[in-house]
Formats: structure tokens, C-alpha cells, sequence
């Protein structure tokens, strides 16, 4: 089984979502740290390894891999019946792997563009000494709120996003859900009922617990 | 079999049309019932019932409720596998993989910058607004930076994710095809790997079909 690595960094949310699915898999790994404040993800030798230069790029024995939702897909399929089952129930069954991958864009498309930019005006702006912009903050959470009401119907229905398990789709919104509930954002989730017990559900997952704990 | 399949859409819409083309592709019959957007039919019943994100397309396959184009895609490639033309490397993990990063790639890296330089060009002036020609030119900027990477990458294998055409490749059409018709052609045709590409896959007979709806 060894062989994987990834090259990331550890406070990025990107990179913390490809190691939440190898915590959730009880997977040995290394994190070879690529050190972003010195551009590191902008050269060679990382850009080899993606050209898009951003955190992370993965290795598994001779497969190489970027972009975070494509590594934890792969992780989840390659390693299916070790640790946590991140797919649904029922695989192999296409309509039942499609309510998933309908989750896996939505916090794609839907929520991400969206929440990583509260992140960056609260969290990485601050973190760099830079002034939030709470007018964009404003704007940004209104849109994150008509998000949240659709989460929250859906949660009203089934335990989880994709239905009555964790999947990859829980597993894709934490990195920025952690950062979130550090910011006033936070509200956002504490005043909808159902995303609030749903966020307490997935961070308190052991392999949750863990990436908190990296420091760099 | 196909039989029941409908798609809630238009054919100017390019998430619709990534639907069509991937219908086409697999041979398989379906209705296209109409969305009529300028009344705003997709943000109200029965249509956001199909989505709660108030966006077409939705697809209906027998009982199955999809939305989220790039899903919808992915559920027609696998439940349809072994339909017309394959979409989706089925039997090698390692080339499934990698298909799976440039998907990523194409909604992460390409889409968000050249879907905001269609809107520019071409969309705005449909909507009668006026295109913003510093946000042209940063736009332009950002996708060549793109269009570099993928330059590369086509001088590597003949499609995206490999020797075969995939969603990978079929997700871009709709963009592209827009963008073709406009000054923004330039950025394509300067790359040889990439124009060669691009005319390899819009000459597809399942692309003209989902032209020819537009003229209908």
C-alpha cells in the first residue's frame, strides 16, 4: 500500500480535502510540504506535477494526479472496501452514483465560488495583513444564505447531502465549512437547524479532527 | 431503454447543449421540453422543484430527477455505457483517473474564466448590456495562461485525457463554440495542438446535431 504521497500544503482547504479521504481511509501517506508563501506551487519541480500550479498534486506508486476532487474520487474507488465507504450504498447502481455526483457539483459550482471567497476575505486576507472588504462580505454571504435554505430542505429529507451515509459530497464541504465557523459566517449555519446538526456531524469525524491538527 | 428521457432546457444554453451533445453521442431519444427564461419558468414551479438552484438543465430518466449538467453527463456516459459512443474509460482505473482530473480541470480551471468571457462577448449583448472590454482583456489574459497548459498537454496525447475522446473533452464544446465566434477565436487558433483539437471535436456529428437544434 505505500506509495502515496501528496504535495500540498497543510492549512489549504484543497489539500485538506484530498487528506480527509485518506484519514477517512486509514490510509499511510506522505505530506511533503510545498510552501506556498515562497511560490513553491508556482515552479519546478511542482509544476511537473500540475501545471495549474496549485496545491495538491498526489502520487499513488506510478499514478499522478491534481485537482482535489478527482484524487479524493479516485481514493474513494481504489480503496472502496478499506476504512470508510466515502461512495453510496449502492455503487454500482448509476442512478444511485448520480444523486452524489449532483451533490459533488453542487458544492463545486454552488457553494464553493462562493464560501472560499468569505474565506479569503475573513481568514487569508486577515492572515496576510490585508483589510476585509465587508461589503463584498455581505454580498458574498447573502448569496452562501440561498445556498444554505436549499441545504437545509435537503437535510430536512435525508441524514446526509447524498443521502443517508456520509460520501465524498459531506466530505468535499469541510476544509471551507472549518474555516467558515471561524469567521461571523458562522451564523449562516447555526440559524438553519438541520445544516447546523449536519456541519456538528461531519466535523467532529475523527479524520476531521485530524487535519485540524496540522500546523505549518 | 432511452425512451422516457426529457431535458428541461434550450438549446442556447451551454450547460443544455454539454446534455444534448452527450445524448447525441450515446444515440439515445429524448424530448427537449422548453424553458422559457426570459419569464423566469426556472425559478419558479414546476421547474425548481427539478433543481432548487433555479438553473436548467434538468434531465428526466423514468423516475430519476437530475440536475448539475457535469452530473448529468457523467450519470447518460455510465447508465448508457454500452451505447453508441463511450464517453468514459471504464475498464482501466488508472485512465478513469485521470479522465476525472480533467473534468476537474475543465469546470475548475477553463470554465470559470471563459464561461465569464462568453457572457462578455456574447451573452450580454443578447441580454442588451454592453461588453466591458477591461474585463475582455483580463479575462483574455487568464485563459491563455490556460490555453498554454493546454497546449501542452495536447502536444502529449491527441485528446485531454488520453487516446480517446472523453466527457473530458466534450464538456468544453459549448464554451468554445460560443467563443469561436468571437475575437476571442484568436487565443484558440494562435495554439496548433489546441485548434487541432477543437476541430476534431466540433466536427463531431453529435455537435452539428445539437447546432442544428439552434437553428430550429
Amino acid at each position: 500500500m505505500a506509495g502515496i504521497k501528496v504535495f500540498g500544503n497543510a492549512t489549504s482547504p484543497s489539500t485538506r480535502r484530498v487528506l480527509l479521504a485518506l484519514h477517512e481511509k486509514n490510509l499511510d501517506f506522505e505530506l511533503v510540504n510545498i510552501d506556498l508563501k515562497d511560490g513553491e506551487h508556482k515552479k519546478e519541480p511542482f509544476l511537473s506535477r500540475n501545471p495549474f500550479g496549485k496545491v495538491p498534486a498526489f502520487e499513488d506508486g506510478d499514478l499522478k494526479l491534481f485537482e482535489s476532487r478527482a484524487i479524493t474520487q479516485y481514493i474513494a474507488h481504489r480503496y472502496e472496501s478499506q476504512g470508510t465507504n466515502l461512495l453510496p450504498a449502492d455503487s454500482k447502481n448509476p442512478a444511485h452514483y448520480a444523486i452524489m455526483t449532483i451533490g459533488m457539483e453542487v458544492e463545486a459550482h454552488q457553494f464553493d465560488p462562493v464560501a472560499s471567497k468569505l474565506v479569503w476575505e475573513q481568514v487569508i486576507k486577515n492572515f496576510v495583513g490585508l483589510t476585509t472588504d465587508q461589503a463584498i462580505v455581505a454580498e458574498e454571504e447573502a448569496k452562501l444564505a440561498k445556498v444554505l435554505d436549499v441545504y437545509e430542505a435537503r437535510l430536512k429529507e435525508f441524514k446526509y447531502l447524498a443521502g443517508e451515509t456520509f460520501t465524498l459530497t459531506d466530505l468535499h464541504h469541510i476544509p471551507v465549512v472549518q474555516y467558515l465557523l471561524g469567521t461571523p459566517t458562522k451564523k449562516l449555519f447555526t440559524e438553519r437547524p438541520r445544516v447546523n446538526e449536519w456541519v456538528a456531524e461531519v466535523t467532529k469525524r475523527p479524520a476531521s479532527q485530524k487535519i485540524l491538527k496540522y500546523h505549518h | 431503454m432511452g425512451g422516457g428521457i426529457k431535458v428541461h432546457g434550450v438549446p442556447i444554453s451551454t450547460a443544455t447543449m454539454r446534455v444534448l451533445a452527450t445524448l447525441y453521442e450515446k444515440g439515445l431519444d429524448f424530448e427537449l421540453v422548453p424553458v422559457d427564461m426570459k419569464a423566469g419558468a426556472h425559478k419558479q414551479e414546476p421547474l425548481i422543484s427539478l433543481n432548487p438552484f433555479g438553473q436548467i438543465p434538468a434531465l428526466l430518466d423514468g423516475d430519476l430527477t437530475l440536475f448539475e449538467s457535469r452530473a448529468i453527463t457523467e450519470y447518460i456516459a455510465d447508465e448508457y455505457n454500452n451505447k453508441g459512443e463511450k464517453l468514459l474509460c471504464q475498464s482501466c482505473k488508472k485512465l478513469k483517473a485521470i479522465t476525472k482530473v480533467w473534468l476537474q480541470v475543465e469546470g475548475q480551471q477553463f470554465d470559470p474564466i471563459a464561461s465569464k468571457l462568453a457572457f462578455e462577448r456574447v451573452f450580454k449583448g443578447m441580454l442588451g448590456m454592453t461588453t466591458d472590454p477591461a474585463a475582455v482583456e483580463d479575462l483574455e489574459a487568464k485563459l491563455v495562461k490556460v490555453l498554454d497548459i493546454y497546449e501542452a498537454r495536447l502536444s502529449k496525447s491527441p485528446f485531454l485525457a488520453g487516446d480517446c475522446f472523453t466527457l473530458a473533452d466534450l464538456h468544453h464544446l459549448p464554451i468554445i463554440y460560443y467563443l469561436m465566434g468571437t475575437d476571442s477565436k484568436k487565443l484558440f487558433e494562435s495554439r496548433p495542438k489546441v485548434s487541432e483539437w477543437i476541430k476534431k471535436i466540433t466536427a463531431r456529428p453529435s455537435w452539428v446535431k445539437v447546432l442544428n437544434l439552434q437553428k430550429q
